[in-house]
């Protein structure tokens, strides 16, 4: 019962794919979305690990602290603009998120 | 060789089990613990390949950091989840349809995934054998020298993502009162202290 660098990759497929379905799932919660989006980088963090353990290669963990630091970053400026539209409208339905007319 | 293919099948069911959980859970508080709990099974599989660094990063950022300020978001808003969660099910044949269309691709890309042979030779800084330094050591030496600029860089992105959440979320209210030291201070006797003669019988 080996586990490879295959076993690793399928298990970080699965989550990453979990999290687009989350995203179609809960298209009404931005908190759910913002949740979706964090699974998706730990996906991509662990796919960066496992290249970077099965290569023998260090820079991928060097990449995936990287990642980190921007997933962090998103996440606070994220919740940031969710608190700020929160106390402006009262509802953080993704439908009412239209005063820019995008 | 055993214990380590079972301790990676347990995280794994568990990663995917609470990923599922995330997504699924009717109450939002449940999903950021599930969150917590996936983040804890992602660090248990970088242990196992041999990353304890980004592991613990892992469970200090994620958990720490970011899972907490979800947690702390969805308690502080009040807002009504059940009326978001309807119409979830309306969009599950398109997500369904999208994640199994992406599932097949990665499939297809990983499954044909062939490492070449000579892929050692090219590496961009090879991982020194574990009984000369630790992971950590090895990454700090890394981090610090070749590196640095980039490190440097992502300090930057988090001190201005967290001057963005201060201005972002910073409002001054009206009508709270407040001491005001310089007022208080800069008050002279002259100006607030009025003596007056009061003859006797008649008042100010």
């Amino acid at each position: 019962m080996e586990i490879g660098l295959g076993h690793y990759l399928t298990v970080s497929a699965i989550i990453f794919t979990l999290g687009v379905l989350g995203i179609f799932l809960n298209r009404k919660n931005v908190i759910i979305i913002l949740m979706s989006i964090e699974m998706m980088l730990l996906a991509v963090n662990l796919n960066l690990v496992a290249f970077s353990t099965f290569l023998h290669d260090l820079v991928g963990q060097i990449f995936a602290m990287i990642i980190l630091t921007v997933a962090a970053a998103e996440a606070a400026i994220g919740l940031a603009i969710l608190v700020v539209y929160f106390r402006n409208r009262g509802s953080i339905r993704v439908e009412d998120i239209n005063m820019m007319k995008g | 060789m055993i214990l380590q293919g079972i301790a990676f099948y347990v995280f794994a069911a568990l990663l995917v089990a609470s990923g599922v959980m995330v997504i699924s859970a009717r109450n939002p508080v449940h999903s950021v613990l599930f969150l917590i709990l996936a983040f804890f099974q992602a660090a248990g599989l970088c242990v196992l390949m041999g990353a304890e660094f980004i592991a613990m990063i892992l469970v200090i950022v994620y958990v720490g950091a970011v899972a907490v300020l979800f947690l702390f978001v969805v308690m502080m808003l009040d807002i009504n989840f059940r009326e978001l969660r309807q119409g979830a099910l309306e969009a599950l044949p398109l997500g369904a349809l999208v994640g199994l269309i992406l599932l097949a691709e990665l499939a297809a890309v990983l499954g044909g995934w062939i490492v070449a042979p000579g892929v050692a030779t090219v590496a961009g800084a090879p991982t020194p054998a574990l009984d000369q330094v630790t992971n950590t050591h090895a990454l700090g030496q890394l981090m610090y020298t070749q590196y640095v600029y980039l490190f440097q860089a992502s300090g930057i992105v988090l001190l201005i993502a967290m001057i963005g959440a201060i201005v972002l979320t910073l409002r001054s209210r009206a009508g709270v009162r407040k001491q005001n030291v310089n007022v208080q201070i800069a008050r002279h006797r002259d100006e607030v202290v009025v003596i007056r003669k009061v003859t006797t019988g008649e008042g100010v």
